[in-house]
């Protein structure tokens, strides 16, 4: 690796002195499981290294009265995977966490790295959209909360600034007779990336849906909300005629491109097939 | 550019080491601190052979930097058991032959025994999910496998 050089703060407030300082020419590192192997192979090479393992209040991971769960941005992929809470109330994302690389990289790998580091693929993207998770974003100003919806921007960028930090992830609670599911193709089971992943998560109520949001990764700049999909849901009993509507619709929200990993056309299948899968499973999950 | 000292807990023993603040902690247990047990084969975090346990946890040493590990305890292969007396994990790969070339067993070491310490009775299934970040190139898993499998006391693991 290039040298740089490194700086270890204890707190936030350190963290944002020192963006302040040298924002432009700095990165931080948390896991370190997607920066490390772009400083190695020297497509990124920042003169200053801002190591975030030794601030706590990143590492928050607690059900809160009344705001649901909060999610601090150090967070290992692991914990979110192995939380009990999580597990229970939050399972779409709780799956997510536990499909990010090996068991090696999610004691390493944070929700904050996986959100800032922006891949069209992320894994815990699609969840936190289909929760309506909110990230709680710190700089020179204060600190601002933003929906998870608006935080991409584009291919590897968001919406935080060269002098912000992403804090932590505010996931309000599903509330009663709710389910979710997130599901990815890979040709690998473990250590790959998402060709697809689709997060899907209902609130019922009287037999119809009240709540719907669908999530897609991979099939465009970056992770997605299929709005006209979850509009043609709400009020509606899921049914399978409904389910598969929603599918169509969740395809025609997608706008993947051809790589190595799949064509645009086996992409817009595996919508289909992977929304129409977390739409039943959702549903079983919130009881019929 | 000025050393940084790394002050952590280097299997069971209080180390302190100058480390440049750019190495990761795999090239500082074998550069610096000369345990050569953990391996460097893809320096991604694909293949495991690097794996350590971090407070407990196995990780892939390639991928974290020396000085995060500051105030933290580490165990690398050379602390996992004695020479005279093996970790039952390494006895089992010894009595049964798992090792071909060897590259990767430190790392399947270190990932079974992060896997037995949360999970003593692992199924097949969980065993198989428990080391499927380490590759071995020489295909040995069917080994791996039994061994972990007798240690465990699970039921015997079908040929795979």
């Amino acid at each position: 690796m290039r040298r740089f050089h490194l700086a270890l703060p204890r707190s936030i407030e350190d963290c944002l002195k020192l963006l302040a300082e040298r924002g432009p020419e700095a990165k931080l590192v948390a896991g370190g499981t997607d920066l490390l192997p772009q400083m190695k192979n020297g497509l990124i090479k920042p003169a200053a290294v801002i190591d975030l393992s030794g601030v706590a209040d990143l590492r928050v991971l607690r059900r809160e009265d009344g705001a649901g769960l909060r999610v601090g941005a150090s967070v290992a992929a692991r914990e979110i995977e192995l939380d009990p809470y999580t597990r229970s109330t939050y399972p779409a994302l709780a799956e997510s966490g536990a499909l990010v690389g090996s068991v090696q990289i999610r004691n390493l790998a944070t929700v904050g790295g996986n959100l800032c580091n922006a891949a069209p693929s992320a894994d815990m993207a699609p969840p936190l959209l289909a929760l309506d998770a909110e990230a709680i974003i710190a700089g020179p100003r204060g600190r601002r909360r933003v929906p998870m919806a608006d935080f991409f921007t584009g291919v590897r960028r968001t919406v935080l600034a060269p002098d912000e930090l992403l804090v932590e992830l505010i996931v309000p609670a599903p509330g009663p007779r709710s389910g979710g599911q997130y599901l990815r193709h890979t040709p690998r089971r473990e250590l790959d990336i998402a060709v697809v992943g689709v997060a899907s998560q209902i609130t019922l109520s009287d037999g119809v849906c009240r709540k719907v949001r669908i999530a897609l990764a991979a099939v465009a700049p970056t992770p997605i909300r299929a709005t006209a999909a979850e509009r043609a849901l709400e009020g509606q009993p899921l049914t399978a005629q409904q389910i598969a509507r929603a599918a169509q619709l969740a395809v025609e929200a997608a706008r993947p491109i051809s790589d190595q990993r799949g064509s645009a056309d086996f992409r817009r299948h595996l919508v289909g097939v992977l929304t129409r899968r977390t739409l039943t499973t959702a549903l079983e999950r919130a009881g019929r | 550019m000025a050393k940084q000292v790394l002050s952590f807990t280097l299997n069971d023993v209080d180390t302190e080491v100058l480390v440049q603040p750019y190495v990761t902690l795999l090239d500082a247990l074998r550069e610096d601190l000369a345990l050569t047990g953990p391996k460097e084969g893809c320096g991604t975090g694909d293949c495991g052979a690097c794996t350590v346990h971090l407070d407990g946890k196995p990780v892939a040493s390639c991928l974290v930097l020396a000085m995060q590990a500051r105030g933290r305890s580490v165990r690398t292969i050379e602390g996992l058991g004695r020479f005279d007396a093996l970790h039952p994990l390494q006895d089992a790969f010894v009595r049964l032959g798992v090792p071909q070339c060897g590259f990767c067993i430190p790392g399947v070491l270190m990932a079974a025994a992060a896997l037995l310490a949360e999970n003593p009775h692992p199924t097949e299934e969980e065993i198989r999910y428990g080391i499927a970040g380490n590759l071995c190139r020489c295909t040995g898993y069917t080994k791996m496998l039994a061994a972990i499998t007798e240690v465990a006391g699970a039921a015997p693991a079908r040929r795979a």
